[in-house]
């Protein structure tokens, strides 16, 4: 047996870091005169349609409005863009405008003195943006990156599937989606589609139920007193188990990815199995992963994740994320107009229009055509509160160790109470 | 270690042969000492490879051990130094001891499984068969593969409900469609993967061999009366010792460093089921931000490969690198 990560490789990864370093001393620094010749480093991770030539036309016509200005961008996939990122802040060398989810990692990065606090330069614009959207991007009440796109994780479901089983009704609490689960696999239908080897898609399940049994302040407690062992937390394991108990997933959906093209994503879109829980992006997903291109079309249908019975949290809370940009510390002083021009409510219709992106500006909702996105527009418009996904959310080692350990549960290797040890373990050695 | 100077050492084949020893007094020992004319030429040629050597290879080295010994998150310069404890959690922590037992379970099933097949065919395909060429050539193909390649390919032959092997199992009355979704089959699955791909190397290697070895040898046994089995078993095996012990050592080292295949197959999981200590190291390293640990893991898996490698030359292999590697120059 042979493989070739070879030593050389491996160490080379780790000395990269340092290497890299050293090489960050030599790269051009050109954050003095705003009117000089200036380029601005962009990373992005729409690196297909329908927004790569979206963002590409807007950075050309920034160009033609200002010719001291040169955007060089590089389309990225969401995994490498992470790994390259990764290289290059660990060197202390981030890219001018690039990706972000804001939360946890967004603070090391703010806290390694990375990204550009953009508080003072974006308060005359800000304000027209959501505010839910804007959270996961404030530190400390500072606002180190700017949202273009947000949305939240609720129930896709093929109407389908769930007239064949005999439902009606969507389910008001956590016992009615148990009783859906069970009415489909009674009319021999896959309930559930989970993508187990990708771990993050079923950490949704018990972070929506914490949220749900806990309340949103529960989470953000517990992260703030590293303590995750709590009665909630342990219910709201307890809570997932009795639905892992009913084997609701489809066939080998532990080494299933999200995305593949016969991952969860393509398992909804071919109507091999009635739901997922997932966040705004899955009808687009679902479709490009289904065999057929086009996925269910207006069989999808969507509710948000019921209340649980005797829990604290209401069902107008919302969990999900969006997509920001924050601004390299060395970025030039151009940057923050061009980030502003991309934010612009014209730019944002534009995006919008794509089906792509659920704009954060208020001004550009109408935009909107997709049936499904209105839904998850209207949802999180009337939200009461919103929570950012725990991996993003938390430190990176805790926000992982969620996912891991929520994996193990549903994996059936480790019980409810073990998970909130663990995590809490990892969160106190942070 | 490169699979050329693997196959240039199977070519050689045979076993190490020596030169005639050198009679007392008729040839002093070389002065190894270069000449100063020549010192210049040597720097030259020295030069560049040492560079990329220190700067690729011992320096990473260098950087990694000093990081393993901090918590460390990669931003900034290492500050909170933590001595040995990241080593003393690697060893607590039952994913990273697993890891060495999954690395074991590989190993063995690798020396047992997949080298003798590999010899199996090599010895059938040394035999006039017809198409023969035709056989070494498919057998060889998936070795040219990058691992990833290979990777996908079986994510989709095993993917469920619709790949090939999938199928083919339900015709058998079996269900293969889980096999990379189930904690119990994923690490066997895995070997699958990596043995399909590399048997063919090892084959053309001890192809190689075995067509060094002089015809006579054979023929001379089974005029002696041996049986075919005798004749392989006393005569062509000791002669494939030293491309079998390389293969060894091959194999081991290469599954000691197992990424890319388990990576992009199973990302490590279902629950760890078929996670290798480089799998565990990039989730620490570049999921969690865990450098420091990361970097132990790494030292870890580097002292290991080092201290096999250095056994095995010194002990097993001593008599197939002897000269080359044991600097014993002319005193023999």
């Amino acid at each position: 047996m042979t493989a070739h990560l070879s030593r050389r490789t491996l160490l080379g990864l780790v000395g990269a870091g340092a290497g890299a370093y050293l090489l960050s001393a030599c790269s051009d620094d050109e954050s003095g005169d705003p009117d000089g010749p200036q380029t601005i480093n962009w990373w992005h991770i729409q690196n297909t349609e329908p927004m790569l030539p979206v963002w590409a036309a807007m950075a050309q016509e920034y160009q033609g409005a200002h010719s001291n200005v040169t955007v060089k961008i590089q389309p990225l996939e969401n995994e490498a863009f992470k790994a390259k990122l990764t290289t290059a802040t660990q060197a202390g060398d981030p890219p001018d405008l690039f990706q972000s989810w804001g939360g946890g990692v967004l603070r090391q990065q703010v806290d390694a003195g990375l990204v550009k606090d953009l508080t003072d330069d974006v308060r005359p614009w800000i304000g027209g943006l959501l505010p839910a959207a804007l959270q996961p991007f404030t530190i400390d009440e500072r606002i180190y990156g700017v949202p273009f796109d947000v949305g939240m994780v609720g129930f896709w479901y093929n109407k389908d599937l769930f007239a064949r089983a005999g439902i009606t009704a969507m389910p008001t609490s956590w016992a009615g989606v148990l009783d859906v689960v069970r009415k489909l696999k009674a009319a021999g239908i896959v309930p559930i589609a989970l993508a187990g080897k990708d771990k993050w898609p079923g950490h949704f399940y018990w972070a929506y139920l914490a949220m749900r049994i806990g309340g949103l302040g529960a989470l953000q407690q517990a992260a703030k007193d590293k303590n995750f062992d709590t009665p909630d937390f342990v219910a709201a394991g307890e809570r997932l188990k009795e639905l892992v108990d009913l084997q609701p997933f489809q066939k080998g959906f532990l080494g299933a990815e999200y995305g593949s093209p016969d991952g969860q994503a393509a398992t909804i879109g071919n109507g091999g199995a009635a739901m997922e829980l997932m966040g705004q992006w899955a009808p687009s997903v679902q479709a490009s992963s289904s065999t057929s291109k086009k996925g269910l079309g207006d069989k999808l249908g969507f509710f948000p994740f019921p209340a649980v019975d005797g829990g604290k949290g209401s069902a107008a809370e919302v969990f999900g994320g969006g997509n920001g940009f924050a601004v390299g510390k060395d970025a030039p002083a151009a940057t923050v107009d061009f980030l502003k021009s991309l934010l612009t409510a014209d730019s944002q219709r534009r995006a919008a229009k794509t089906g792509a992106v659920l704009p954060t500006v208020k001004e550009a909702a109408p935009a909107i055509s997709d049936p499904n996105s209105k839904i998850v527009a209207e949802n999180l418009a009337n939200a009461t509160g919103f929570q950012l996904y725990l991996d993003q959310a938390y430190p990176p080692a805790v926000g992982q160790q969620v996912n891991d350990s929520v994996a193990e549960l549903i994996a059936g290797n480790k019980s409810p109470a073990q998970v909130v040890k663990d995590v809490t373990q990892v969160a106190k050695s942070q | 270690m490169t699979s050329s100077s693997a196959v240039s050492g199977a070519l050689r084949g045979g076993p190490a042969t020596d030169p005639p020893a050198p009679g007392p007094g008729t040839a002093r020992r070389r002065d190894r000492r270069p000449r100063p004319g020549r010192r210049g030429t040597l720097a030259a040629f020295l030069t560049p490879s040492l560079v990329l050597f220190l700067l690729l290879v011992v320096a990473p080295i260098a950087v990694a051990s000093y990081a393993s010994l901090y918590k460390w998150n990669g931003f900034g310069l290492p500050e909170n130094f933590v001595g040995l404890d990241n080593y003393t959690r690697a060893f607590a922590d039952p994913t990273f001891r697993g890891d060495l037992w999954r690395g074991l379970v590989l190993i063995v099933l690798s020396l047992v499984v997949q080298l003798p097949i590999a010899l199996a065919l090599a010895m059938l395909l040394n035999q006039p068969l017809k198409g023969r060429s035709v056989y070494r050539l498919i057998f060889f193909a998936p070795y040219v593969l990058s691992e990833v390649t290979t990777a996908v390919l079986f994510t989709l032959v095993f993917s469920p409900n619709r790949g090939l092997g999938d199928t083919i199992s339900r015709w058998l009355g079996a269900d293969a469609g889980a096999v990379f979704g189930d904690p119990d089959t994923v690490l066997f699955a895995v070997f699958l993967v990596v043995s399909w791909k590399y048997f063919g190397l090892y084959m053309i290697l001890f192809l190689a061999a075995r067509q060094s070895i002089p015809k006579e040898l054979s023929e001379a046994a089974v005029t002696d009366g041996a049986s075919a089995w005798q004749a392989f078993r006393h005569v062509t095996l000791p002669l494939l010792g030293p491309t079998i012990r390389i293969s060894v050592f091959l194999s081991v080292i290469g599954t000691i460093q197992l990424f890319d295949m388990v990576w992009v197959l199973t990302g490590g999981g279902p629950i760890h089921a078929s996670e290798t200590m480089a799998v565990t190291m990039y989730q620490y390293g570049f999921r969690r931000f865990e450098v420091g640990y990361a970097s132990a893991i790494s030292i870890v898996m580097f002292v290991l490969s080092l201290v096999f490698a250095l056994f095995y030359q010194r002990v097993v292999m001593r008599r197939d690198t002897e000269g080359a590697l044991t600097n014993q120059g002319d005193q023999r």
